[in-house]
């Protein structure tokens, strides 16, 4: 019962946020508002036994995806009014993809009474012997069967991060840089250099 | 204590460890040994990114012959495995033999994509390491996706392809046509990756797997139902983006003008035989119980495409707009193969995508020697009175050009009539009468193109060609023209990998 | 209706009382803290410090609470306010929620939850929050700047943090803050907590860990020559206040977090007669002190980084140790089959 209240606490803050997040007129309170459904779908996951994904979820998108949004969105300056002209000329089409986005819900929500087979069909997933932690579990899976899958993804990271840098990192000439192995290196022969000065007559 | 012990001590103890790592190191490599092609590309990228890092700019060049060699390592590795099917990764990924020929297709085609590459790199100074390197990651992309077979296998696979491609297609950052073809492919695949994962994720949740086996023994069993259903037309819409299919062609005109040519040439190869591989794999394995249900929506967008292609080709005048155009109708003919749902249809879809590969390689090995002094040209009319200047290129290119449009005896006819007879066989008459009357309108561009070059007033001369250019156009031409003499091993290879699908 | 109270209404009302009572000790171990902090701070530059209100200016810390607390709040009227007054209060909820797992002696913990490190890893991640909110609504330039730099410095400390406690992870084979403690029982005492052999990420994890909670020699988020008081200019009275508290809550937690990972939690140093009848949390307050005072001896002595040096250590010389360490770590461990 009370795991129930949670439920509905959690899912109901969820929508509502993320409802926010598309009604806010102000870009930084749609991405809090973002970080809040984000928040409240970890509770979700740790009511429906999935710990781990709960922690990962907040550390991976609220400590670090949503915060590199915050900053992003922080700093654009948007013009709302020009936002808002575009918004009838695309709202047919935006309106379409709505509805068949909303008639797909409709079709997985009523997925058992369209077609009543299904519930045989669907394979039931393994279930996870008590004493093992959901990590533990994971963590088994990860490196066995979907190790390919792991291993692609970081290929596909690699793929992202190369892309970045050639695609925007430029080298500027004539800026100083520091280098701090040349500073350490550093000794009093390279450095200084010791002049007599006649008296009188200067450098 | 015991001199002898002491003595044959470290003899033991010698033997075992060695024993030991030997065993440690082949256990793996015979168990991975399938996939060893994929690793070899991961692995030796990653390596290649190493060396261009720490040696700077001057490292390009080498990278990008390494990146060949890497690639031909790969091709070998392939060809040394043997013709039996393997299963990896408790069955996500499969090595059979219609994925041992497309990975070579697709290999073949990258390799070359980037030989072709050098002078056209030099000339517009952005000879960097990270191209060879990025198309490298994307053919791994490539292969991965010929072997998916698991919906989180596919995806991957395709998003490590795509992302390469989306990268590379904006490589030319200064140039505002570049940049613009980048973020138009990245924004509109972006999308249809959306759709193709909701799709995934609806198959998910109506079959309960997201292996294709399992995918099949559970319709095999429960049969189609409506949410299923949905989720296949997404997923198809995902899988025609990427094929550039009708109505999912808006990018390619776009990116393929925009790109750089020698890019151009890469996306117009090796990408579309594997995306193309990829969906006749899922749609031929994982739904084999629903082929009526797919067929409909395949033989839409097979007529779309060659329609469209054949139409919109018309009115181009940039020669690279026209290949996307020709790319959008090829496309829509080898789906027509697919649409049979037949291993006569797969063999098809196999025959016209290696011949499609090797004509479209030539093709582009001409327009890259498009070059006059002054840079580079890309209008039709640049090509007038080739037939005086340059009587070989204009013989080749237009040899290249009859079979693009399937004129006989040459290997595009041999392509499109696999095709249409695997359609006539499934008893698709209507489909394949349409694609023979769209392949008449499409021969009219390719026509036009062959009386530009021969009954114009010449135009200036181009540029010398190149060596790297002029091989890759012999090679294309000749296999163009003598496939009908000695058709029999891609013919037979095509029919053991089709074989293997069912 | 009994049933109801023994199965929910007790175990709400234990957890409250446990809360409760974490909370109070906790605050006034800070309001000592920031006490020490300044004595410390003072000591260095030969100065007295706080030494008017009460005995040795003990009672230093409540008059400033006090002070705080009675001063009017001022909104600049550019301000978003909504946001504005969320901003410390995120800060100081944030940091007093991590101390829920924090295990201050054998069963002496909240909730003994099983990924708990992972808790306290995306708690402390979503500390930036207060900051970045708090320069944004302020509608300031110095503000904004510093909330800027202390969000790019916060995410790119949390890297390295998560490195260090995977190869403490690793060696411990659990997340459950107990079970980390447990596993460094031994008959070595003190040699037998991770400090000694995960060395080099006892000191990435200090100096990160200065770093994530802005203190000084990275406190550039509000460095004072630069941006006045960063994210806290516009500030003042309780809001101000409650920055503060979480600050030093921050801190404290990022003491008690090394006690917990390296340091050995509440075991006594020496398992032997007169060192193992002191109780646990006695050890454990020494050790959290001992850290503190680290904290407080690097912030007066260390001069501040500029920012692009901080970056360099954080991405090219902790983010690629730490790496190397995790691989070095997990080798080791397969290697001589240590793993557990």
């Amino acid at each position: 019962m009370v795991a129930a209240a949670f439920f509905y606490l959690f899912a109901s803050v969820t929508v509502a946020a993320a409802f926010m997040v598309i009604a806010s007129k102000n870009p930084v309170h749609a991405v809090l508002f973002l970080i809040l459904a984000f928040v409240n779908s970890a509770g979700l996951f740790v009511l429906l036994g999935a710990e781990f994904l709960a922690m990962i979820l907040i550390v991976v998108y609220v400590g670090a995806v949503a915060v590199l949004f915050l900053f992003v969105v922080m700093m654009l300056d948007v013009d709302f009014a020009e936002l808002r002209a575009g918004f009838l000329r695309y709202l047919p089409f935006g309106g379409l993809i709505g509805i068949i986005m909303l008639i797909e819900l409709i079709l997985v929500l009523g997925a058992w009474t369209i077609a009543p087979g299904v519930v045989d069909v669907v394979a039931t997933p393994a279930p996870t012997a008590a004493d093992v932690t959901n990590t533990e579990a994971l963590g088994r899976v990860l490196y066995t069967k979907y190790v390919y899958f792991f291993e692609a993804a970081g290929m596909i990271l690699l793929t992202a991060m190369v892309g970045a840098i050639v695609l925007t990192l430029r080298h500027k000439e004539g800026v100083k840089r520091q280098d701090i192995g040349e500073q350490v290196a550093r000794n009093p022969e390279t450095s200084i250099e010791i002049k007599q000065v006649e008296s009188g007559k200067g450098i | 204590m015991d001199p002898e012990v002491v003595e044959t001590a470290p003899d033991s103890a010698a033997a075992d460890p060695v024993e030991a790592v030997v065993e440690a190191v082949a256990e793996p490599l015979f168990a991975y040994a399938p996939i060893m092609p994929e690793i070899v590309l991961a692995v030796g990228a990653m390596a290649l990114l190493m060396l261009g890092v720490f040696r700077s700019e001057r490292s390009a060049e080498p990278i990008m012959w390494l990146s060949i060699l890497l690639l031909a390592i790969a091709a070998l590795l392939i060809l040394a495995q043997g013709n039996e099917t393997r299963l990896l990764f408790e069955g996500t990924v499969i090595v059979d033999p219609f994925a041992r020929l497309l990975k070579l297709l697709s290999l073949l085609g990258s390799a070359v994509a980037i030989f072709m590459s050098f002078d056209y790199l030099r000339e517009a100074r952005i000879m960097k390491f990270e191209l060879p390197i990025l198309i490298v990651l994307a053919t791994l992309g490539m292969l991965m996706m010929i072997s998916a077979n698991d919906l989180i296998a596919l995806y991957l696979g395709l998003e490590l392809q795509s992302l390469s491609l989306y990268v590379i297609a904006a490589f030319r950052r200064d140039a505002i046509r570049s940049s613009e073809a980048g973020l138009k492919y990245f924004v509109l695949g972006a999308l249809s990756s959306g759709m193709l994962l909701y799709g995934c994720s609806l198959i998910y949740g109506f079959t309960g797997s997201t292996e294709f086996i399992r995918i099949a023994q559970a319709l095999e069993s429960g049969g189609a139902n409506l949410g299923l259903i949905f989720g296949i037309v997404f997923f198809i819409a995902g899988l025609a983006f990427k094929v550039s299919a009708v109505p999912f062609h808006m990018w390619t005109p776009d990116v393929y003008e925009g790109a750089p040519t020698p890019v151009t040439a890469f996306f117009a190869a090796a990408p579309k035989v594997a995306a193309m591989a990829m969906f006749v794999r899922a749609m031929l394995t994982a739904f084999p119980a629903i082929t009526a249900e797919w067929q409909q929506i395949i033989v839409f967008i097979s007529i779309a495409s060659m329609l469209l292609g054949a139409f919109a080709a018309i009115a181009q005048t940039n020669i690279k707009r026209l290949m996307a155009y020709s790319s959008i109708g090829h496309m829509g003919f080898a789906l027509v193969g697919l649409a049979a749902g037949t291993a006569e249809g797969a063999q098809g879809v196999i025959v016209y995508l290696a011949i499609y590969l090797v004509m479209n390689l030539g093709v582009f090995a001409c327009i890259l020697a498009m070059r006059r002094s002054d840079g580079m040209v890309e209008d039709i009319n640049e090509l007038a009175g080739l037939s005086s200047n340059n009587p070989l290129m204009a013989f080749l290119l237009a040899m290249l050009m009859f079979s693009l449009a399937g004129i006989p005896p040459l290997a595009g006819f041999f392509a499109k009539f696999y095709v249409f007879l695997a359609a006539i066989q499934a008893g698709l008459y209507p489909l394949a009468v349409i694609g023979v009357l769209a392949s008449v309108v499409g021969a009219y561009y390719y026509l036009r193109i062959i009386k530009i070059m021969y009954f114009d007033s010449p135009a200036e001369r181009f540029d010398p060609m190149p060596m790297a250019l002029k091989s890759v156009l012999g090679v294309s031409g000749i296999i163009v023209i003598f496939f009908v003499a000695y058709p029999a091993p891609l013919v037979d290879a095509a029919e053991v990998a089709a074989k293997s699908l069912f | 209706m009994v049933e109801f109270w023994t199965t929910y209404g007790l175990p709400t009302a234990i957890i409250v009382a446990q809360s409760a009572a974490m909370l109070v000790s906790l605050l006034l171990i800070v309001a000592y803290l920031l006490y020490a902090d300044r004595k410390i701070w003072a000591a260095v530059q030969l100065r007295r410090g706080p030494n008017v209100v009460g005995p040795w200016g003990l009672l230093q810390s409540f008059a400033d609470m006090l002070k705080f607390v009675f001063k009017e709040v001022v909104i600049p009227s550019g301000a978003n306010k909504g946001v504005f007054l969320l901003a410390p209060l995120v800060s100081t909820v944030l940091a007093l929620s991590a101390w829920a797992v924090i295990p201050v002696n054998a069963g002496w913990v909240v909730a003994d939850l099983n990924v708990g490190i992972l808790y306290v890893f995306a708690i402390s991640s979503l500390e930036v929050y207060g900051v970045i909110m708090g320069g944004w609504a302020s509608n300031s330039k110095y503000p904004f700047l510093g909330a800027l730099r202390s969000a790019a410095q916060m995410v790119s400390y949390e890297v390295s943090i998560g490195f260090v406690i995977i190869t403490v992870l690793l060696c411990v084979g659990s997340l459950n803050l107990t079970d980390i403690v447990l596993a460094q029982k031994g008959e070595w005492g003190l040699l037998n907590w991770f400090w000694l052999p995960l060395f080099p990420m006892f000191v990435i994890f200090f100096i990160s860990a200065l770093a994530e909670t802005n203190r000084p020699p990275f406190d550039l988020p509000e460095a004072e020559s630069e941006l006045v008081a960063g994210f806290m200019v516009e500030y003042s009275s309780t809001p101000y206040m409650l920055f503060m508290l979480g600050e030093y809550v921050a801190i404290t937690l990022m003491c008690a977090l090394m006690t917990i990972l390296f340091l050995g939690g509440w075991l006594p140093p020496v398992d032997v007669a007169p060192f193992n009848w002191v109780p646990g949390i006695v050890w454990f307050l020494l050790k959290v002190f001992l850290l503190f005072f680290m904290f407080a001896m690097v912030k007066a002595i260390v001069p501040r980084y500029r920012y692009d040096q901080l970056m360099r250590l954080g991405w090219k010389v902790f983010l690629p140790l730490s790496l190397f360490m995790v691989v070095a770590v997990a080798s080791v461990l397969y290697a001589f089959d240590l793993a557990p």
